[in-house]
């Protein structure tokens, strides 16, 4: 502790003299976050009380009306929130209680781990977009993979246009959301898993405790933080869906699979309603944050028991 | 194993190791095929658009065999040219390359600057970069394309990769630093002493030691480039200028009866990425897990 302290002291000295030098290491990093990160943060606020095509010169001064506008849009806004929540709650319930399921596996049953380990994470590196055009065709009404299979197993009469059909393009959309995306919650939750010190499992066991009562007060107490963090990332991941949506079923029908980064996107990709975009941009942004500060203030919360 | 060991002996130990061996040989015949079913979903799609890609667009349909009985190589040539898949190759390469090196130069510098230098400003400066990695990004992608438009970079090159330049280094930045604060000091001391001033420590010290972490850092962002869909759209309109994602989607959008040509078009831009996923897997997932169990 002492060296350390000795140590950081030291390292102060000898660069003081010509300080100012030491920010032309940063600087590259600083003009690129100011530029595209830090500005364009400050600018959505700006934007959102205007009304604006994005490209004529003048902007009309609205005040909060693109937000109420988007409070009082219950028919696209709305609905694509309330999608995108289905989706969340399918893959924060669905999605990771089976990677959990997998990942308690591949931890107690280790022959051939890393082979399961690689190839569960194959999903989660291809692109939305090439994911989406696999899926598509699977669930394409006429030729697609998964109603050939009804028919050669003789249930042909479940046979459905799945992403075409209001009552499950949603669910058929989060399937894929889900098979996309497990591997992530899976390759986590393993390494939480892994990093509980076997000798507590031991201690258990000759203690004569059970396999369910060792899950139950030996696991899950100590993956609370991982399963915190492995919630938060899928919330974030979930709700910002698109590219899936883009190569599916760009939102249909009707608005059954619309969401709320598609909803953004469209509204400025045509230049047309920039400061309501940037509204409905601002809003979305705030629900996110506000859905990650609980989830960490729990794991905070949690970790101080 | 050890399970096996220390669980209590009984006195009607034999019958109850029997039963014993037998379960766990059903449990972990259950396990496997869970975990072997799960598996074969995971490929399965892939092997099946390899596949359609060397079908014909007549038998794309019918042809349900995994390997075509007359494999159509011809069709990945086709989508190359006729489907300017190599255009949008070359520009996914260009993007990767590009980016990656910006974010490694660029996060390299200010890691080490956060991780060796004193100034003043240095943790304010160094949590608002972090607090990027936290904030949702929705909020100003519509601003974010208001100040592409303003900087005439929509639709160039350039107006594609800096903002993805920039969205790579808050990750560069939280694993570099870290590394860079390991470096023994005496290594900077003896680096000084033969003549090195910061830069030839960054350069000749720090750079040569980080290549694990450099490297991790280029993985991650060669990722999320390769795959980029959403800014693309946004910023680029110009055929020649798009990358693979786009390219696909493009081409969907336009000739959907050209089956086996969306599918080799897939191919190509989903074959580097696996061919590096096999060799770099590991890496890859140590990556994840520690980055995320770190955060």
């Amino acid at each position: 502790m002492e060296q350390r302290a000795g140590n950081t002291k030291k390292s102060d000295s000898p660069f003081t003299w010509h300080m100012a030098g030491n920010y032309f290491f940063v600087l590259p990093a600083l003009l690129m976050f100011l530029i595209f990160n830090f500005y364009p943060y400050i600018q959505v606020f700006f934007l959102s009380v205007f009304k604006w095509n994005g490209i004529s010169l003048s902007k009309t001064f609205v005040g909060l009306a693109n937000y109420k506008d988007i409070i009082s849009d219950n028919v696209s806004w709305w609905i694509s929130m309330k999608n995108a929540a289905y989706v969340t709650g399918l893959a924060l319930t669905v999605q990771n209680g089976v990677a959990l399921m997998l990942a308690w596996m591949v931890d107690r049953d280790i022959r051939g781990g890393q082979i399961y380990r690689s190839i569960f994470f194959l999903p989660p590196i291809l692109s939305g977009i090439v994911v989406g055009l696999i899926w598509n065709w699977i669930y394409q009404g006429d030729y697609g993979l998964l109603n050939g299979l009804l028919d050669k197993f003789g249930y042909g009469h479940l046979k459905e246009a799945w992403l075409a059909n209001p009552k499950t393009a949603l669910t058929a959309l989060s399937v894929v959301h889900m098979w996309k995306g497990f591997g992530w919650g899976f390759i986590i939750l393993l390494a939480g898993l892994q990093g509980i010190p076997r000798e507590l499992y031991e201690a258990a066991r000759v203690d004569g405790a059970s396999e369910v009562r060792i899950f139950w007060k030996i696991t899950v107490p100590l993956m609370i933080p991982v399963f915190i963090l492995v919630s938060v990332l899928t919330v974030l991941g979930t709700m910002q869906m698109y590219d899936l949506v883009i190569t599916t079923t760009r939102g249909g029908p009707g608005l059954h699979t619309e969401v709320p980064m598609k909803r953004i996107l469209d509204e400025i990709t045509p230049g047309s309603r920039v400061g309501y975009a940037s509204a409905m941009g601002v809003v979305f942004g705030a629900v996110l944050l506000v859905v990650s500060m609980i989830q960490i203030q729990l794991s905070k919360w949690f970790k101080a028991e | 194993m050890e399970a096996e060991i220390l669980y209590p002996v009984r006195k009607w130990f034999t019958v109850e190791r029997i039963s014993l061996r037998l379960w766990r040989v059903v449990k972990s015949t259950i396990k496997h095929t869970i975990l072997i079913s799960v598996a074969i979903s995971c490929i399965f799609p892939l092997v099946w658009m390899f596949s359609s890609a060397l079908k014909t667009n007549a038998t794309v349909f019918t042809d349900m065999s995994l390997i075509p009985s007359d494999p159509q190589f011809i069709n990945f040539a086709e989508a190359w040219t006729k489907g300017k898949f190599g255009v949008y190759f070359f520009n996914s390469v260009l993007y990767t390359l590009v980016c990656v090196f910006g974010v490694l130069f660029i996060a390299s510098l200010a890691a080490f600057a956060f991780a060796r230098f004193q100034f003043p400003g240095k943790n304010a400066l160094y949590y608002l970069f972090l607090i990027t990695l936290m904030i949702p990004v929705p909020g100003a992608i519509v601003a974010l394309y208001v100040l592409l438009i303003h900087l005439g970079l929509i639709d160039t090159r350039l107006g594609y990769m800096l903002p993805q330049i920039n969205g790579g280094l808050a990750l560069g930045l939280f694993i570099l630093r870290p590394f860079f604060e390991r470096i023994p000091k005496d290594l900077e001391d003896a680096a000084r002493i033969d003549g090195c001033g910061r830069w030839g420590i960054y350069w000749h010290v720090a750079i040569p030691l980080a290549k694990p972490a450099l490297a991790v850092v280029a993985l991650f962002t060669s990722l999320a480039v390769w795959n980029e869909f959403m800014l693309a759209q946004l910023v680029l309109q110009s055929q020649s200028l798009m990358p693979l994602q786009l390219g696909l989607v493009k081409f969907w959008g336009g000739t959907l009866t050209e089956y086996p040509l969306l599918m080799a078009g897939m191919a190509i831009s989903v074959i580097p990425i696996v061919i590096a996923y096999i060799f770099l897997q590991k890496h890859i997932i140590a990556g994840v897990t520690a980055g995320a169990l770190k955060g």
